[in-house]
């Protein structure tokens, strides 16, 4: 079953063509990975799907629903979460209160219950703040729950951001670079959670990686991007031996 | 529950202490005084609105003191044309001008902070001059003149037991000023804990990640703006009650940036900031102007020259110096060292294998 359909999709920034026509699919349960050299526009797809930028051509189906033309905060709802290539969180606040934010859509209480807290607001806070922890016990961060988000390493805000998306539990999980910027143990750590991520949680992975063996060890199906457009798709293995790929990334012999 | 009042951190206590040094100081102070510290908790009250726009949302607005006016006018025509009580007036004006201000925050939603800081400036700008149209209604230049209004025979009763002497309308509307202090700070601080608050704070850290947490950019921002505008338009209607009367010249651009300079130095994005904020901003100033006069090491040609300016400059520099030592405000100072102390306090502790040390006097 087809999850994620990205149709012929362009965006253009003035007179750059950052993504030219650019089609693939994901089908629930599988783990698909966004390759390509820097600036190949994986970024940028990224942002298109999740309606940061507007695409100028083409559409993104979620479930057979078109996002591209929804506000971005409603993105979400159609069960699509992600991360950020250089961690987006919300620095003044703690890790339970950055994962209780990513359960947004899941909470209803408004203003004025805010304000003036009734009993079924107080319940739902507690509900969301169990969710919340259980996630981040799931990515393996309960120690730290309590602790100011922007006092952490690096690696450890990665997971808060991953725990952030996975708290509403998103169909879809986009990931920008996982194995971005972290250690050797935290790669493998990471592409062990990625794997109780498909195979606990039951989600849907996209990502963008630079990190081939993290891809190739992960992933089911492989989409190669060069200067805003696919080169190639397929099996780690496939891929790894097809020729544009390779050129893309050493330049032609 | 006996067990939760004692294992309730030292700040709860603090709250304590401070809630009963507000109830308990018109009893000390003259009757003037009181109507000193009613208009400090009338700027805290303001600057809790700007604090919640600016501090925990993120947006900023030179143009708070016209949120105020807009208040202040509302309970004087409400009062003088409808003849309503005065107490009934100030949640009416709050939700009225919360309204205007949620309908001010839709379009400076297009608006980058640069643009915004200007937008609201020219809202405090034109304000005054627009209040002096409609005359019938208004009172033009002169404004309008509010009745006195007397304590209730139960809260007089009540204060004469306590003090001996009769309450003053001062020290009546001090109570009411700290009983609409009290309910707006606590609001604020359930807000900023809840959902709602949240996702404001959220949007002030990164608008990009509350988005695709699935946080309605647009409306909490105006949300924001309503709420803000809210506690400047109670805060305004409270400021009507305790001068008496409302003129044009009541909300000078002046008190804009008095408000904002209230939120800033106080501490952005705290509870207690405001308070302290507003203490700063009303008698930093009048002392300043009483300071000034008595130094005599100040050249007696310079002060001549500089009299006027003098309580001015003051008021600046010790604004320059509070931005250079405590830059996330007072309660970001008090903060900061109270971490370091434990921190020391701990750290002498652990090198004793967790005994505190020994005490120079006795050991």
């Amino acid at each position: 079953m087809t999850l994620l359909d990205v149709r012929e999709l362009g965006v253009r920034f003035g007179g750059v063509v950052a993504l030219d026509r650019v089609s693939f699919t994901v089908d629930a349960g599988e783990v698909v990975a966004l390759i390509g050299p820097n600036g190949a526009g994986k970024t940028t797809l990224f942002n298109v799907i999740t309606r940061v930028y507007r695409p100028s051509s083409g559409s993104v189906l979620v479930d057979g629903q078109p996002v591209s033309r929804m506000p971005p905060h409603h993105v979400v709802r159609h069960g699509l979460a992600r991360t950020f290539q250089n961690v987006a969180l919300f620095r003044s606040m703690s890790v339970l209160e950055n994962v209780i934010v990513g359960d947004h859509t899941r909470t209803r209480s408004g203003w004025l219950e805010s304000m003036i807290p009734m009993p079924g607001t107080v319940r739902e806070e507690a509900k969301a703040r169990t969710r919340a922890m259980e996630m981040i016990d799931f990515v393996g961060l309960g120690d730290v729950a309590m602790r100011p988000v922007a006092a952490l390493p690096f690696g450890t805000q990665k997971r808060v951001e991953l725990a952030r998306a996975l708290v509403s539990k998103p169909r879809l999980l986009l990931l920008d670079e996982p194995a971005g910027g972290i250690s050797h143990e935290e790669v493998d750590a990471t592409a062990r959670l990625l794997r109780r991520i498909h195979d606990e949680l039951g989600m849907t992975v996209l990502l963008v990686e630079h990190h081939m063996a993290f891809v190739m060890g992960i992933s089911d199906r492989v989409v190669v991007l060069d200067f805003g457009r696919k080169i190639a798709e397929g099996s780690p293995g496939e891929v790894q031996r097809n020729p544009a790929v390779i050129e893309a990334y050493l330049g032609a012999a | 529950m006996l067990q939760r009042i004692r294992n309730s951190p030292p700040r709860y206590w603090l709250v304590v202490v401070v809630i009963l040094f507000f109830i308990g100081l018109p009893t000390v102070i003259g009757s003037f005084q009181a109507s000193e510290w009613a208009q400090v908790l009338i700027l805290a009250i303001a600057i809790m609105g700007l604090n919640i726009l600016v501090g925990y949302s993120g947006q900023i607005s030179l143009g708070h003191g016209a949120f105020m006016a807009i208040g202040a006018y509302a309970s004087a025509i409400l009062v003088h044309k409808y003849k309503m009580d005065y107490l009934v007036t100030i949640p009416i004006a709050g939700l009225l001008t919360g309204m205007i201000g949620f309908l001010f925050g839709v379009p400076a939603l297009r608006l980058s902070a640069l643009y915004l800081a200007l937008a609201t400036f020219a809202l405090a700008v034109v304000t005054p001059s627009l209040i002096k149209r409609p005359a019938e209604l208004t009172g033009g230049v002169q404004g309008i003149i509010l009745p006195p209004i007397d304590p209730p025979p139960l809260a007089s009763d009540a204060f004469t037991a306590v003090t001996g002497t009769a309450m003053t309308s001062d020290q009546w509307i001090y109570y009411v000023t700290l009983a609409f202090a009290l309910v707006l700070f606590w609001l604020a601080w359930n807000l900023v804990r809840h959902r709602a608050g949240r996702a404001m704070r959220a949007i002030r850290d990164g608008e990009v990640a509350a988005a695709a947490s699935g946080v309605n950019i647009a409306g909490y921002k105006t949300l924001a703006f309503g709420i803000s505008a809210l506690y400047a338009g109670i805060a305004g209607s409270l400021f009507g009650l305790a001068v008496g009367f409302v003129s044009p010249d009541t909300f000078p651009v002046a008190l804009s940036i008095q408000l904002l300079v209230g939120t800033v130095v106080g501490g952005l994005a705290s509870i207690p900031g405001p308070l302290i904020g507003a203490i700063f901003a009303y008698f930093l100033p009048i002392e300043s102007n009483q300071w000034v006069p008595t130094q005599t090491w100040i050249p007696s040609q310079i002060a001549s020259t500089v009299e006027k300016a003098g309580p001015a400059v003051t008021y600046g520099v010790v604004l320059i110096l509070i931005m250079i030592f405590a830059p996330n405000g007072v309660v970001g100072l008090i903060t900061a060292g109270y971490a370091r102390l434990r921190r020391r306090l701990r750290g002498a502790a652990d090198r004793d294998s967790g005994q505190m040390p020994p005490d120079p006097q006795t050991g």
